[in-house]
């Protein structure tokens, strides 16, 4: 997977993009492709959400020559900026950006996980809306599968829809091998070494719809993930309480089978979709 | 922010005042000077009885003149090993430079390890809920946690085992505080009860409000329901429907049959009805029990018997059932609203 980004260096040096990806707070961002950025295919529909569009493409492919005062000087720049992270948030569902994003993934480039049982997985950025202005930035982790807010307020100040809602699920559907362990271990309040019963409730029942997840999945024969073995109900802390949540299984099961009507419907859309991924062309859907 | 430290110049102001020492509260000279507070240290702490002067700014051999000794003391915290000779030359002509800086870490481990006593005390725990009131704890990162305000625990009270971490109430999950600095502050001087102690010691915070909603208003309706001991919307509200991530992809939810799909919901999950989450009432709407020591309790039972009841129903009509007898006594006495009276009462703080 470190091909792509060898074989796709190309000889011409783009020093706006070299300067916005180096710039302090742009971290995040990986370098698109000359290739990509010059197919207009790639661009549809963005004419109309960036101003100045035209100059703002020419300054990000280096190709500006306007002669202008600093003031329209700094709206295109602006504006060049949002082109490149609405482009950016297509371009890295490609093959090729997916590959550069894997890179800095495996550098940690976006920072680690918070929590202490992710034992500092690294995290990815995402959107929580691919409609630019809305939602800032928020980082994924995949051990946890929950977001996070980035650390730096430089961070935490970029859109959202400059990564998307879809990127961080298409890069494991398409590098299934890097799907982290999933790890049941996690942190139970205690006073003097006793457990908390509000919170100990909450944590058997949460065992219980882990138990029936895995219980699901196994009738399924699909892997579950889990590093634990499969015996999950023999974990010695729930021994004592193995009574107590069979008795809550039925009450749950039929909750959380009613809440997601559409399980099955995504199970369909979960496999095709990484086609999508594969294809350089495809542009998010917002 | 204490009532009870001495002047601001004292050792124990100016360690707290360091840099990544924000989490600490001020131990009172009164709580360390109780030797039964202190009981077991001197075996955990290599030189304890100088370590004990030092916290405490006593001077070995001449009591008089006290604005003198914080002076030093102070100087030695600036640059312990640099200004050691110098100052160790004035308090005391038989120590050495690297005496003092052995008594300075000897004396951050004990004030550490009496501080994990101190705030899970009632002074101690009360100082923390100011501080806590002020954010001085940090928020949570998880996003939709929506910045609730976490509290500093550690995962041993063993020191020199793990660093301090911040306890999420909304999720009920720890995390590594976002600032390196506070990855060299022990987390057993915070111990693993303070967290949990804290919720339990102060059920009127309405974990919802972030810092910036911070009111002094801690006055609850008097008819908020209660599940297993603590008011039920305070069990972890930053859980449950609506507050757990689910990936998309173009706006498909990916399916949990797929390879890659959501296997950590249970993690942020919580039911939709939280009384389910009341076992002893279920245990005893099943049938097993029939000796109910609680007057709310046996009349929920009889109502689920009567009505051809489910547990369930009889949990939801618990749910409506005013506040659980300990919770309202606990009301009653809002401005000290602490278990921690029993301990006073059995002489635990002797400066109370």
């Amino acid at each position: 997977m470190d091909d792509y980004g060898s074989e796709s260096e190309s000889d011409y040096t783009s020093y706006w993009r070299d300067w916005f990806i180096s710039s302090r707070g742009n971290e995040y961002f990986c370098e698109i492709d000359e290739e990509y950025l010059t197919d207009r295919f790639n661009l549809t529909g963005l004419n109309t959400e960036v101003q100045y569009y035209q100059y703002a493409l020419d300054l990000v492919t280096d190709v500006f020559d306007l002669d202008c005062d600093d003031e329209m000087r700094e709206t295109i720049e602006k504006s060049a900026r949002h082109l490149y992270g609405l482009v950016h948030a297509r371009y890295i569902v490609t093959t090729r950006g997916l590959a550069k994003m894997l890179d800095k993934y495996k550098k940690a480039d976006f920072g680690k996980c918070p929590r202490v049982m992710c034992n500092s997985h690294p995290l990815l950025p995402m959107g929580l809306s691919d409609v630019p202005n809305l939602k800032p930035a928020k980082l994924y982790c995949a051990r946890c599968e929950d977001t996070y807010n980035p650390k730096s307020s430089r961070h935490a100040s970029i859109d959202g829809a400059y990564f998307g809602t879809s990127f961080h699920n298409i890069l494991f559907q398409v590098y299934p091998a890097l799907i982290p362990a999933k790890s049941t271990e996690r942190y139970v309040p205690r006073v003097y070494g006793f457990k908390v019963h509000a919170a100990a409730a909450l944590v058997r029942w949460q065992n219980g719809v882990r138990g029936d997840m895995r219980r699901r999945l196994r009738k399924m024969e699909v892997e579950s993930g889990f590093k634990d073995g499969e015996e999950d109900l023999e974990e010695e802390d729930e021994d004592d309480d193995e009574e107590a949540d069979e008795e809550h299984h039925h009450l749950q099961l039929t909750e959380f089978r009613g809440g997601n009507p559409s399980l099955a419907a995504g199970g369909g859309a979960g496999p095709s979709s990484s086609g999508f991924a594969g294809d350089p062309q495809m542009g998010s859907v917002a | 922010m204490s009532t009870s430290s001495g002047t601001p110049e004292s050792w124990i102001s100016s360690f707290c005042s360091l840099l990544g020492h924000e989490y600490f509260a001020e131990v009172s000279e009164d709580f360390i000077e109780d030797d039964f507070n202190l009981t077991g240290l001197q075996n955990q702490v290599a030189m304890y009885k100088e370590a004990l002067e030092m916290i405490l700014d006593v001077e070995p051999e001449d009591d008089e003149d006290d604005e003198e000794d914080e002076d030093e003391d102070e100087e030695d915290i600036s640059g312990d090993v640099r200004d050691g000779p110098r100052a160790g030359e004035r308090r005391h002509h038989s120590r050495v430079a690297s005496d003092l800086s052995v008594i300075e870490s000897s004396a951050e481990m004990l004030y550490g390890l009496i501080h994990q006593r101190f705030i899970c005390s009632r002074a101690g725990i009360q100082q923390m809920s100011e501080k806590y009131d002020l954010g001085h704890f940090g928020v949570c990162p998880r996003t939709n946690c929506n910045q609730t305000r976490t509290l500093p625990v550690g995962l041993s009270d063993t020191p020199g085992e793990d660093t301090v971490k911040l306890f999420c109430p909304s999720c009920l999950d720890v995390y590594v505080p976002p600032n390196s600095r506070f990855q060299t502050v022990d987390g057993a001087f915070f111990g693993r009860t303070f967290g949990a102690l804290f919720l339990l010691t102060f059920p009127e915070y309405d974990l919802t409000r972030s810092v910036a909603e911070t009111a002094s208003n801690l006055v609850r309706p008097a008819d908020e329901p209660a599940i297993n001991g603590v008011y039920a919307r305070n069990i972890a509200p930053g859980l449950g429907h609506g507050k757990i991530y689910e990936p998309r992809i173009y706006g498909f939810r990916v399916s949990e049959v797929a390879r890659s799909g959501p296997r950590m919901q249970w993690l942020r999950d919580k039911p939709n009805d939280l009384s389910i989450l009341d076992e002893a009432l279920h245990f005893a709407g099943e049938g097993h029990s029939d000796d109910d020591d609680d007057d709310d309790q046996s009349m929920a039972v009889s109502n689920a018997n009567s009505a051809s009841g489910r547990s369930a129903a009889a949990a939801r009509r618990h749910l409506a059932a005013p506040p659980h007898p300990r919770l309202q006594q606990r009301q009653r006495h809002q401005q000290n609203g602490s278990p921690m009276a029993v301990d006073a009462a059995n002489g635990a703080e002797s400066e109370l």
